[in-house]
């Protein structure tokens, strides 16, 4: 995490990208906190048996707050996120090791703002989970 | 064109729930900024909450007794509709001032919208609402569109 200069930024460049493996005590602490008892994040047996996932569920927005991290970490106090979108298209499971990643795509030196296309990717690389973000410098 | 919405249903668009009020405290931007893998001193130290820390805040407290064998406390939010399977759509944010401990924040979620659509394997329901977020003082700190699909 640098000072960023936005004059030096270019369409097309990309975001530092990051592995999250997520596992069951980092679940726990996650669903703990946020407050979510839903027993698709902890419950294997149930999760399984009853909901037919094939595997402990890694929470939507869990990844939400990664693909915001991917944004915080790159341009650190250089700016400040001010909008941010993302959907969760494709399940994740415990065990399941994830990319976050991401892709400037537009930069106003005039209004100061950047626009980036984030995403978590699955092992495979199919983007399970894409966004979009957009930054403004001071 | 709608044969999964009722008029009753339709009815409820428009409508605002009841204002939520929260304090923000150092310990759960500290538990969150763990549990998340954050980075940034700000956070792990508890000076700023992440950008997301608020959906966590946000989510409903109820008694035991109104959580479901699934864990899962029904939303009275939403109005009576054929499909029941719920999945977490989108989510939509507006940023306009970071939140710290000590902030007192009032959150007011508003029901837009509700739109019928097929999917690929068969009729999904799409329930769009819209959250303010406001200091108590009445600074706007965030607005969130989130989707909600029933199927």
């Amino acid at each position: 995490m640098s000072d960023i200069n936005i004059s030096a930024l270019a369409v097309g460049e990309t975001l530092p990208e990051r592995s999250h493996t997520a596992t069951n005590v980092s679940l726990f602490l996650y669903n703990a906190i946020i407050w979510n008892p839903h027993r698709i994040h902890y419950d294997e047996t149930y999760t399984t048996q009853v909901e037919k996932h094939p595997g402990v569920v890694i929470d939507g927005p869990l990844q939400g707050d990664w693909l915001n991290q991917v944004v915080l970490n790159w341009m650190g106090d250089s700016g400040t996120l001010t909008r941010f979108n993302y959907s969760n298209r494709r399940a994740s499971y415990l065990g399941e090791t994830l990319t976050s990643g991401g892709v400037i795509t537009a930069v106003d030196p005039a209004a100061k703002t950047v626009d980036m296309d984030i995403f978590i990717k699955n092992e495979k690389g199919d983007v399970i989970t894409p966004g979009t973000a957009q930054v403004r410098f001071s | 064109m709608s044969e999964l919405i009722s008029e009753d249903a339709r009815s409820w668009i428009g409508r605002s729930g009841e204002p939520q009020r929260i304090e923000i405290n150092r310990s759960d931007i500290v538990k969150y900024a763990i549990a998340t893998e954050q980075r940034q001193e700000k956070y792990l130290k508890g000076d700023e909450a992440p950008p997301m820390f608020m959906y966590g805040a946000l989510r409903p407290l109820v008694p035991m007794d109104e959580l479901g064998p699934d864990g899962i406390s029904v939303d009275k939010f939403l109005p009576e509709l054929p499909l029941k399977r719920v999945m977490a759509g989108g989510t939509e944010m507006t940023f306009h001032r970071t939140v710290h401990p000590g902030d007192v924040i009032v959150a007011t979620r508003s029901l837009s919208d509700i739109i019928e659509k097929q999917g690929s394997t068969g009729p999904l329901i799409f329930v769009v609402y819209d959250l303010r977020v406001e200091t108590e003082a009445g600074e706007l700190v965030m607005e969130e569109r989130q989707t909600r699909i029933l199927r």
